[in-house]
């Protein structure tokens, strides 16, 4: 437990937000470690965009810090950047540009140059199987290829965390499965959090989860923890249970 | 400095790889042409200058100006990609300056092609090529500070059709600031403004420039309205992430 909290590269401390009266993120904290791959659910609503926006530096909290290899989001901002990669909600990326231009940008933004840069590009597109697209506008790309390219832009610079917000929404059976295997492959190395719907998903990639309902934390165990929590032992029965619980 | 100019490369090859680019300088060559030989009469005055096209030219900006400035940050906004550029490793200040550069680059670019008028005059004619100069750099001074205008405004939404009425009706504003309809009304109304207003006008600033003057006092007043906007649109985007 000790080796564990030394090697926390996440940190996120009482973190809330609110929209006017309405509270999205109600004093949220966790830590995650090396090693560990984050599944983070909850119904839509909930706050996991927003959580993960907040850890990302996009949106500003209202309380509560939330710290990237020690770097504090929100003061120590670049260099709390320069050890993530984020693929936000929905995958975004300039649909006019090529998925070469695209990599290449964010590259050279990311500080790379010379023999590097391509060497770097390479890597990503390697392990997102991009090749064949390389030349094609990302607005002509499938919802499959285009979330390979929003990741491919977050694995760019290797970041030791990750901050994934619905990696597999949208691809087909076989892009899902690939998408795991290729996290599970990285997950030794790095600190990874991804929200989903899919609850399998939990099971087949996550170490632990948390559930988080209206804004707060209401589990945060490891998968087959949660599933004692129903006398049916599946993960669908203790999400309904616990999240509906919360919003009524 | 290398993060803004690759923030700037991609917003300027942006521009270049939608119709944008070439709808845009086609409808500013035209529009600039028209006006100055029609309402300008350049051939007919008989004079070897440009000064017709120097008198148009920043009402022409006042109307094209925000149509670029329009989608600078609205366009990221409603595509999602701002979350994209402001996790990546880039300063608000990089982000801002690098977008502001891109259109800036992209008016110089229109402008610079406008060069057969200054051929015309030069075959036609031997017009003082100095005031020329002057006035192309006064110009682009002029849509500089448009631009950072629109910029600005373009942050506050993701509505692209706002940013564009928003961006016109404020530039406007500076634009005839010192007008008398503007300066008489102040002066009954609120006597102090009035005279700060008149200093606050792009087009007479603009004016020295047309006629090959350049001030000191004129080059200050456009960095300085300038960086003010530029500082607004980072506040915008700040303020955004916090709301």
């Amino acid at each position: 437990m000790a080796a564990d909290e030394a090697a926390a590269l996440i940190e996120i401390a009482e973190l809330t937000k609110r929209f006017g009266r309405f509270t999205a993120v109600d004093h949220v904290s966790f830590r995650v470690a090396r090693g560990e791959v984050l599944g983070f659910l909850g119904p839509n609503g909930a706050g996991k965009s927003t959580t993960m926006k907040m850890l990302a530096g996009f949106v500003t909290p209202t309380e509560g810090t939330a710290r990237i290899c020690g770097h504090a989001v929100q003061t120590d901002s670049l260099a709390a950047r320069r050890t993530l990669g984020f693929l936000p909600e929905g995958a975004p990326t300039y649909p006019d540009m090529t998925v070469a231009a695209f990599l290449r940008f964010v590259a050279k933004v990311r500080g790379y140059a010379g023999d590097e840069l391509p060497r770097a590009i390479e890597r990503v597109v390697t392990l997102t199987h991009l090749d064949t697209v390389w030349l094609q506008p990302i607005e002509t790309l499938s919802k499959g290829f285009k979330r390979r390219v929003g990741l491919a832009q977050a694995l760019l610079h290797d970041p030791p965390v990750l901050v994934l917000d619905e990696p597999t929404d949208g691809l087909d059976p076989n892009q899902k499965h690939e998408m795991r295997a290729l996290l599970a492959t990285m997950a030794p190395h790095k600190a990874i959090v991804i929200s989903t719907h899919i609850l399998e998903e939990v099971d087949a990639i996550c170490t632990r989860a948390i559930i988080i309902a209206a804004g707060r934390i209401v589990a945060d165990a490891t998968p087959a923890e949660l599933r004692a929590k129903h006398p049916s032992g599946r993960l669908d029965d203790v999400f309904r249970q616990l999240t509906e619980r919360e919003a009524a | 400095m290398r993060t803004t100019l690759t923030v700037a490369r991609r917003e300027l090859a942006g521009y270049f790889a939608t119709p944008v680019a070439t709808v845009f300088i086609v409808i500013f060559l035209v529009l600039q042409g028209a006006l100055t030989f029609n309402l300008g009469n350049l051939f007919t005055r008989n004079q070897a200058d440009l000064a017709p096209f120097f008198t148009f030219i920043p009402w022409v900006f006042l109307l094209l100006v925000p149509a670029i400035t329009m989608r600078l940050w609205a366009e990221e906004r409603r595509l999602g990609t701002i979350e994209l550029l402001l996790t990546l490793p880039i300063t608000q200040t990089q982000a801002v300056l690098g977008k502001f550069l891109a259109a800036w680059a992209f008016c110089a670019i229109a402008l610079l092609l406008t060069f057969p008028f200054v051929i015309a005059v030069n075959l036609l004619g031997s017009p003082d090529n100095g005031v020329i100069a002057a006035g192309y750099i006064g110009a682009l001074l002029v849509a500089g500070a448009f631009l950072s205008v629109g910029a600005a405004l373009s942050a506050a939404t993701k509505n692209q059709v706002i940013a564009f009425v928003l961006g016109v009706a404020v530039c406007f504003v500076f634009a005839v600031a010192s007008n008398p309809i503007v300066t008489d009304f102040l002066s009954h109304a609120a006597p102090s403004l009035a005279e700060a207003t008149r200093r606050i006008s792009v087009i007479d600033r603009f004016q020295d420039f047309s006629r090959g003057i350049i001030g000191l006092r004129d080059v200050i007043f456009f960095a300085t309205f300038i960086g003010f906007w530029l500082f607004v649109n980072t506040l915008v985007v700040d303020a955004r992430k916090a709301a």
